[in-house]
């Protein structure tokens, strides 16, 4: 028995030449334009990179990353986000084969994992924050809290998202346009991974050299 | 649901683009630990003494560069489908933009850094006036 209920998109560009496919399908608009989005929203993250990049050695006297920066603390923090990019992913298969329970039950699991990641990311700044290493302290915190805050508002974000999300599967259940919008959540959520690769790499690993 | 089989194989399938839901949960879960993989080899490498100093950072940028690809198309599933060739392009202009961005900005202020007058030079020049 064939339970999985592929998308119908792939079925039809089956075999057909390019040229006679004619317009793409709504789904294919709405990830193609989300993506314009998402790339739009790193561009953002680049300058905040360059920013950082460029400021990254004025600390004005304060601590340097070296120094603030607990290596065991950002692994949890990067093992949470890597996680629920996975658990975001069964989510996706859960909801193209319409069963709403496996769906509900890694939206949580994905919403969990995001909310771990942001607890632990709040205890690292309200710790620095409270030995009087705030982001005025130099302007190489003031570009460090610019960019990994943004990405931290980013999640939030992300995570509002998905319980609203959630709720529009409850009310009006797997319809096209719902799809869509998970899908367009999906991108937004896996997008947020590759930034944190970034992140993980240039302010907390790059501080070791 | 009795459509018959498409004539293509798998093997003319683009890579990324997977079908059945058994393929996309190999496809995710081969993703996970490719990137599981490259996140411990970047903190480890950070941390060793085993990778002669002064190419650590290169080390971490090929390992980062590389775990952004395994995202690119294993979770997102950017391929070279039909389907998916406009998200490619834009990606290009949009690895363009951000290159253009972080490197444009490290260069200039790197000069400006370098041709500014050091200050204790620019204090004296103060003074006089």
């Amino acid at each position: 028995m064939n339970t999985v209920v592929d998308i119908p998109t792939e079925e039809v560009s089956e075999g057909i030449p390019l040229s006679e496919l004619g317009p793409a399908s709504p789904r294919i608009v709405a990830a193609y334009g989300f993506w314009l989005f998402l790339l739009s929203d790193i561009i953002i993250f680049a300058a905040l990179f360059a920013a950082y990049a460029v400021l990254s050695g004025a600390t004005n006297g304060g601590p340097t990353g070296l120094e603030l920066f607990d290596d065991k603390h950002v692994l949890e923090e990067t093992a949470c986000l890597l996680a629920s990019s996975f658990t975001c992913g069964m989510m996706m298969l859960a909801t193209e084969r319409r069963q709403s329970g496996l769906t509900y039950f890694w939206s949580l699991v994905t919403a969990l994992l995001g909310a771990s990641f942001l607890a632990l990311e709040f205890s690292e700044f309200a710790d620095m924050v409270q030995r009087g290493d705030g982001p005025s302290r130099s302007a190489f915190l003031s570009s460090f809290f610019a960019l990994v805050g943004t990405h931290g508002a980013h999640v939030t974000v992300g995570i509002a998202w998905l319980i609203v999300m959630m709720a529009q599967i409850g009310t009006l259940g797997f319809r096209p346009m719902v799809v869509r919008r998970l899908l367009c959540f999906s991108l937004f959520w896996h997008a947020l991974d590759i930034v944190w690769i970034g992140v993980f790499t240039v302010v907390y690993l790059g501080a070791h050299s | 649901m009795n459509t018959p089989a498409p004539e293509t194989g798998e093997a003319d399938r683009a890579p990324g683009s997977h079908r059945s839901g058994r393929d996309r949960l190999r496809s995710y879960a081969l993703g996970l630990v490719l990137a599981a993989v490259l996140t411990a080899a970047s903190f480890a490498a950070a941390s060793t003494n085993l990778v002669w100093g002064p190419s650590i950072p290169v080390l971490l940028a090929v390992l980062a560069i590389a775990q952004m690809g395994v995202h690119l198309v294993f979770f997102l599933h950017i391929s070279t489908a039909p389907d998916s060739t406009n998200n490619v392009l834009s990606l290009a202009f949009g690895i363009f933009v951000v290159g253009l961005i972080i490197f444009g900005s490290m260069i200039i202020m790197a000069n400006l850094n370098h041709a500014m007058m050091p200050m204790d030079q620019l204090l004296d020049l103060h003074r006089q006036h």
